[in-house]
This record gives C-alpha cells, sequence and structure tokens, in this order.
C-alpha cells in the first residue's frame, strides 16, 4: 500500500491500539492533521489548549490506564512547549510517545520558521527520541517509540518528524516491535538473590516495606498483598506507591518523606531490614542519606539496575520484574504476624492523630475551612472509588496524606518534577481514559492559573470531571517554609486571584463556591452528584500549614509534629 | 572517597545523537571529560567509546548505569589506570630546516621511538604513540627549537583482563 507517511504515522498508531491522542496542530505538522481529519472516525484528537495540557493530560491518561499516552504538536514552540510534561512523565516513569512536526529536511539547521532542535533539548528528559527524515523510515521508528515507552522502566519518548517525510509517500506496511539489541528492559530475575532476601526477611525482628509505583507499573499489587499479608510486614508509600494498597489495609501504615505519617518516617531509623519494592529512594523520602536507615540491611526489589546503589547500599538487590519476583519470594517467606513492631506504628499513628489529624479534620478556635477537612468531605461523597488527580503544593500533600482509596492507579499527581499546572489537563485525560470512574481534580489557586485555559478543553470535550480548587490566596506551599525558614518573610506568595466561579462559568462549566464550613458538605456532595463537570472552588484557611515535616536536609529521625 | 582517573568504555549501537545523551550524563554531574576517543569497534555497527575522566569511584558507579540506561548502548564499563593498557598518539610539526640545522633533533626522533610521517619542503610531521608523559616528554623536548603545530589524539585502551563483551558482541554478528 502506497501512502504518505502522514498517513503512515496514522496507521501507525492505530496499529498500536491508540484511539485518542491530544495535541495542537501548527505548520509543520498539518500533513498529520490532515490525515487525522480523514481518520477521526477511528482516532479521536482531543483539541487542548496549550501543548503543555496536551503531555500532561496524555500523561493522566497514561497513568489512569497504564495504557501509552500520546501527544502530537507542530515544531518550534508547539514541541518545546511539550517539554514541561515529558520531563514530569521521564522523572515519573510514564509512558509516552509524543510526535512533533519539523521543517523540511532542506530547512534543517538553516534557522528556518519554527525551527528548533528539539531532539537536542528533548534529549534529557525522554527515554528515547529520534528524528525522521524518510517517510520510509515511519513504521519502523514508530514501533520502536512504543515499545521503548511501555517496555521495562516506561518513559516518555518523543520523535519529530520532517514535513518532507510527512507528504512522501511509500510502501506501507507495520510490524510491532518485539526487541531491541542493546535493550534490556526487564533484568532477567536472579533466584539466589531472591533467596537470599526471603532468608534476610524471615530473620528479621523489625522489617518494614517500602513500596513505590513500581507496584503499580509493574501491575503487581496482588502480590504485593499477599506478601505483606503473609510476612506480617508493615507496609509505607511513596508518594506515587499510593493507591497501589487500599488505604484501609490493616498493614497500611502509611505515607514515607517530606510530608509523610509520623509513624513510618521515623521507624525507618529503627527497623532492622529495610524492603523497598519499586521505589527509587528519592531524597523527598530519604531526607539527609548519611542517616537514612544506618541501623538497616536494605533489601531493593528493582526494574532498574541504574537505581540499586544509587542513593542507598543495598544488602541484597533483586533485580527484575517485581511482579515475577514477589511470586518466587512468596513461598519462601514464613508466615508471621510482627504485632508488637506493628504496634509501635500503632502508637505513633496515635501520637500524630492527637497532635495534627484531628486538628486538621476538625479545626478549632475558629479557624476557616482546612484542606484536609475538605478532603475528608471528598472520601466521604466518593467512598474511596474516586481517581483523584493532585497538583504541586499543599494541597498536594493534604490530597495524598489524607484521600481515601479503595483501587489501584487512584492517586495520580506530579512526584519527581513537581510541576505545577499538571492537575486540570491530567485530570483530562484520566477521566477520558476511565470514563466509567469519578475523577476529581484537586488544584492549588497557583497552578490552577498555570493551565486554566485547559477548561475551554473541558468545555468543548464536555468530559465530566470534578475541579475542586483549595483558595488559600497564596502559594502555599512556598508560604510555609518563609514562614518556617525565611523568617515571615512572603515574598511574591501572596495572590490576588480573580473570579474563578465567573472564569469557569464563562467555559459554561457548572460551578460554585464555598467560603463557610456548613456548606461545604451539600456543596461535595452536589458535585460528586453532577453528571457533568463541576468547578469548585473552596475557600480555605489562609496560613494552614502541611504537618508533620521533615526539614530539608534533615534526617527522617529529625520529623516535626508542629 | 578519593577521586582517581578512569577510563569508560561504551559499546553502543552506532547511531546519531548517542554522543548528546552519554555527554548530558556527564554535564549533569559537572564532571569534565579529560579525553574523548569515539570509533568503530571490533563488530561492525557498534561503536566504541572510550572516555577518561577524574572523579570517584561511587560516580562512577553511577554514571556507568545512567549511560548503560540507555536505548543504543549495548555495554559500559569502568577501568582504573592499572586494569588498562592505554596511550595516546600525538603529530607533530616541525619546520624541515630543523631537521638539517639541528643534529639533535635527529637525535630526540630516534630515542623517542616515534616515526616521521612526512617530510615537505617546508615542514616534516613526527608521530609519536604513548602515554601522556611520553608524549609531554617530547613535546618539552622539540619546544625549544619551534612547534609549528600540535595535535593529541583521546586515549585508546584496552583492559587487561578478558571482557565478557567480547562474548556477548560475538552473538551480534
Amino acid at each position: 500500500m502506497r501512502i504518505s507517511g502522514a498517513e503512515a504515522v496514522i496507521r501507525c498508531l492505530l496499529e498500536e491500539g491508540v484511539d485518542l491522542v491530544y495535541g495542537y496542530p501548527g505548520g509543520a505538522i498539518m500533513p498529520v492533521y490532515d490525515e487525522l481529519y480523514k481518520f477521526q472516525d477511528q482516532l479521536h484528537h482531543v483539541l487542548v489548549r496549550h501543548e503543555q495540557g496536551a503531555t500532561h493530560a496524555a500523561q493522566g491518561y497514561a497513568r489512569a490506564t497504564g495504557k501509552v499516552g500520546v501527544a502530537i504538536a507542530t515544531s518550534g514552540p508547539g514541541a518545546t512547549n511539550l517539554v514541561t510534561g515529558i520531563a514530569d512523565a521521564q522523572i515519573d516513569s510514564t509512558p509516552l510517545v509524543c510526535i512533533t512536526g519539523q521543517v523540511g529536511r532542506h530547512l534543517l539547521g538553516s534557522d528556518a520558521f519554527q525551527e528548533t532542535d528539539i531532539i537536542g533539548i528533548s534529549t534529557p528528559v525522554t527515554k528515547w527520541n529520534f528524528q525522521i527524515t524518510e517517510a520510509s523510515q515511519i513504521p519502523e521508528i514508530i514501533a520502536k517509540a512504543f515499545y521503548i515507552a511501555r517496555s521495562g522502566r516506561p518513559g516518555p519518548v518523543l520523535i519529530d518528524i520532517t514535513k518532507n517525510a510527512q507528504f512522501d509517500e511509500f510502501d506501507f506496511s507495520y510490524e510491532k516491535c518485539t526487541g531491541i539489541r542493546s535493550y534490556v528492559p526487564v533484568p532477567k530475575l536472579n533466584l539466589d538473590k531472591v533467596a537470599e532476601a526471603a532468608a534476610l526477611i524471615n530473620s528479621a525482628k523489625k522489617p518494614f516495606i517500602v513500596f513505590g509505583q513500581g507496584i503499580i507499573l509493574g501491575q503487581a499489587e496482588e502480590q504485593l498483598k499477599a506478601f505483606i499479608e503473609k510476612s506480617g510486614v508493615p507496609a509505607g508509600w511513596t508518594i506515587l506507591g499510593l493507591s497501589a494498597l487500599p488505604t484501609d489495609h490493616p498493614l497500611n501504615v502509611g505515607m514515607l518523606g517530606m510530608h509523610g505519617n509520623y509513624g513510618p518516617n521515623l521507624l525507618t531509623n529503627e527497623c532492622d531490614v529495610l524492603i523497598a519494592l519499586g521505589m527509587r529512594f528519592d531524597d523527598r523520602v530519604t531526607g539527609k542519606l548519611s542517616t537514612y536507615a544506618k541501623q538497616a540491611k536494605v533489601i531493593h526489589f528493582e526494574i532498574d539496575p541504574a537505581e540499586v546503589d544509587k542513593n542507598v547500599k543495598t544488602e541484597v538487590a533483586v533485580l527484575g520484574d517485581v511482579k515475577e519476583a514477589l511470586n518466587a519470594i512468596l513461598p519462601l517467606i514464613d508466615a508471621k504476624s510482627h504485632d508488637l513492631w506493628h504496634n509501635e506504628f500503632k502508637e505513633l499513628y496515635k501520637i500524630e492523630v492527637e497532635t495534627v489529624i484531628n486538628e486538621e479534620l476538625n479545626p478549632t478556635n475558629g479557624k476557616g475551612i482546612s484542606m484536609g477537612e475538605t478532603l475528608e468531605m471528598i472520601n466521604k461523597h466518593s467512598k474511596g472509588d474516586a481517581i483523584i488527580v493532585s497538583d504541586v503544593g499543599q494541597h498536594q500533600m493534604f490530597a495524598c496524606r489524607y484521600a481515601k482509596f479503595n483501587s489501584t492507579k487512584s492517586n495520580i499527581t506530579s512526584g519527581g518534577l513537581g510541576t505545577m499546572g499538571f492537575a486540570l489537563p491530567a485530570a483530562i485525560g484520566a477521566k477520558m481514559g476511565k470514563p466509567e470512574r469519578e475523577v476529581v481534580a484537586i488544584i492549588g489557586d497557583g497552578g490552577f492559573q498555570m493551565t486554566i485555559q485547559e477548561l475551554g478543553t473541558i468545555f468543548q470535550t464536555q468530559v465530566p470531571v470534578k475541579i475542586v480548587v483549595l483558595n488559600n490566596e497564596f502559594l502555599g506551599m512556598v508560604r510555609q517554609w518563609q514562614e518556617l525558614f525565611f523568617d515571615n518573610r512572603y515574598a511574591s506568595t501572596k495572590m490576588i486571584n480573580p473570579n474563578f466561579v465567573a472564569i469557569a462559568e464563562g467555559y459554561h462549566i457548572k460551578s460554585k463556591k464555598v467560603t463557610q464550613r456548613e456548606d461545604l458538605d451539600a456543596a461535595v456532595a452536589e458535585m460528586m452528584a453532577s453528571k457533568d463537570s463541576y468547578f469548585l472552588e473552596v475557600m480555605v484557611e489562609k496560613e494552614n500549614n502541611v504537618f508533620p515535616m521533615i526539614p530539608t536536609g534533615a534526617c527522617v529521625s529529625e520529623i516535626r509534629l508542629s | 572517597m578519593e577521586d582517581k582517573t578512569f577510563t569508560i568504555s561504551v559499546y553502543s549501537e552506532n547511531n546519531v545523537g548517542l554522543l548528546n545523551r552519554i555527554s548530558g550524563i556527564f554535564l549533569k554531574r559537572h564532571i569534565n571529560i579529560l579525553s574523548l576517543n569515539v570509533s568503530e569497534s571490533e563488530i561492525e555497527n557498534v561503536s566504541r567509546f572510550i572516555i577518561v575522566v577524574n572523579t570517584t569511584e561511587k560516580w562512577v558507579q553511577n554514571i556507568v548505569g545512567q549511560i548503560e540506561k540507555q536505548i543504543e548502548v549495548i555495554k559500559a564499563f569502568y577501568h582504573t589506570d592499572e586494569e588498562t593498557i592505554y596511550l595516546e598518539n600525538a603529530l607533530f610539526k616541525i619546520a624541515s630546516s630543523l631537521l638539517f640545522d639541528e643534529k639533535q633533533i635527529q637525535n630526540i626522533i630516534k630515542d623517542s621511538q616515534s616515526t616521521i610521517v612526512t617530510v615537505s619542503r617546508d615542514f616534516f610531521v613526527i608521530s609519536k604513540s604513548g602515554r601522556r608523559s611520553e608524549i609531554e616528554e617530547l613535546y618539552e623536548k622539540f619546544k625549544p627549537y619551534g612547534i609549528m603545530q600540535f595535535v593529541r589524539s583521546g586515549r585508546i585502551s584496552v583492559s587487561k583482563e578478558k571482557m565478557e563483551i567480547s562474548t556477548l558482541l560475538e552473538t551480534f554478528k
């Protein structure tokens, strides 16, 4: 079949099972858009309002479904606008394929109109990238792109296609990529290492599990649950591991890291064996490395060999697919309960409830609405079944600390990059990927205004996402740091905000603003009952802080409750 | 952990753009590349990078891990100077008149076991292979007479130990 490169792009996407792409047209990608017009019955294109929105929407789609998200943009500014989302996807291991148009081959390097070296720009933030200059390269390269994006430790791939390659015709055929000789996506499991890890776990008096997103990416949620339940080992989660284990599981002891729970952070420095499952010892989790879990023997289950011993020295590294590894270790693990050890977590949780959580959920002394109680209200009405997409800042920490989850792939947030503006477009992608689930975006007043234009995408597509803006009229997290570490000097963190409800209504999205506590319950109920998209602005206490907190550079056991 | 000189060897597919990815790994960590040599390896379409850096073993381990993560990289290794046989090559361009007027020049060439590559009416070119110290010693000897041009290659090296890559690469043939 002799077709154009542009048509080949569409046919390749269809061959890879793609039915939804996010993007924004422009000169250098117009031949592909022309083909999209022809194929619109098979391949749905969502017109975002800014290319950054396309990558975040594709991320939300990928994180909610486990499939590869696809974003399309033109050359130059279109391509560079994708970069924030690509960098976010890279650090959070999200599978994306981004396709950018490029000037014609004969113009490359001539500083032509809307030419940028997107391959050079995106190299440090992609798992792989490639510039196609001939139409005949398209099937092989797109097949490789999808294989690389989704295999092993997933990540973003960028394919740049010159305009001549989109126009030129060639004889099309498609073959899926099943392997690349220089690329080993999943290291082979070493059963001796599994046995070594099992022996260490069986001999431990105070073992502790820390699980990350690797569990979700490796579809090992059931194996994790079985492993915890048989071994009786308490388990804490990293921000991206959240929702891999139901929040109310008796052995789930909470969140690790800077704003994590008191017990798991403190007891990291008391456990004798630390079992890390699909996590990478991010500095937000470890705090000061020189004092992190020095007493513990560390077992690291990891798919990416470069992560082993990168930050924390391991006693036993179990490289490979975490699901396969957990299946292999389960029969070797002794059934135990570790009640006394687990009680230590429970006692510390009681202290956290008394000193932090009760006040957050039931503020006293005439304080305004808290972020925590808003989350608790969403829990009440969602019953833990919603996908919560959070942006970046204080509200994100409150969302991750207080939101309840019954099922996996329900917590979508920007973890490693900390990208403000992530949540609104990511929620669009999550809802389109999982239309049967309720999707609630939790956003601060700062992050909302970074991608506020995507309200237009919601209006145009009628995607029924629920948007909750927790408005404290501050860049809250920076303000908290200014209060605690910069002597209350609130440099450029106070926000004079517009009328958000009027803006949302301008996009024909049903909206409500809540300023009084007594109105919160009914407003959240109305939002959750709505069949359409809904915007809820909650005016929250201005100068509330997120606690517990491990100050930057401090040790995990120096966690502060106030 | 003290800084040492390490030779990093990278075997990769011969693809456009990989050098950019690899150099970026050093850039991110503010590690200066002391010497870089890229050429075809013994296997068709497989390139070999030889990168010399001065850093700690912990960092070099981390860097090699990140290099191996790149899709087109087949395998990467690092070695200390004691574990490798290595040399550089240098070319010295010197005015031809000196070859005849300065007798000492001929002795320097002979003693240093360097080779005359070409001689023309105006200049002659000497090639010297060896360790950096040997090349620098020769440079210092020629310097008083005047060197018209001087160039030195990146390090090339082979390991003293048998490399597992040889077997791996065999399967690619």
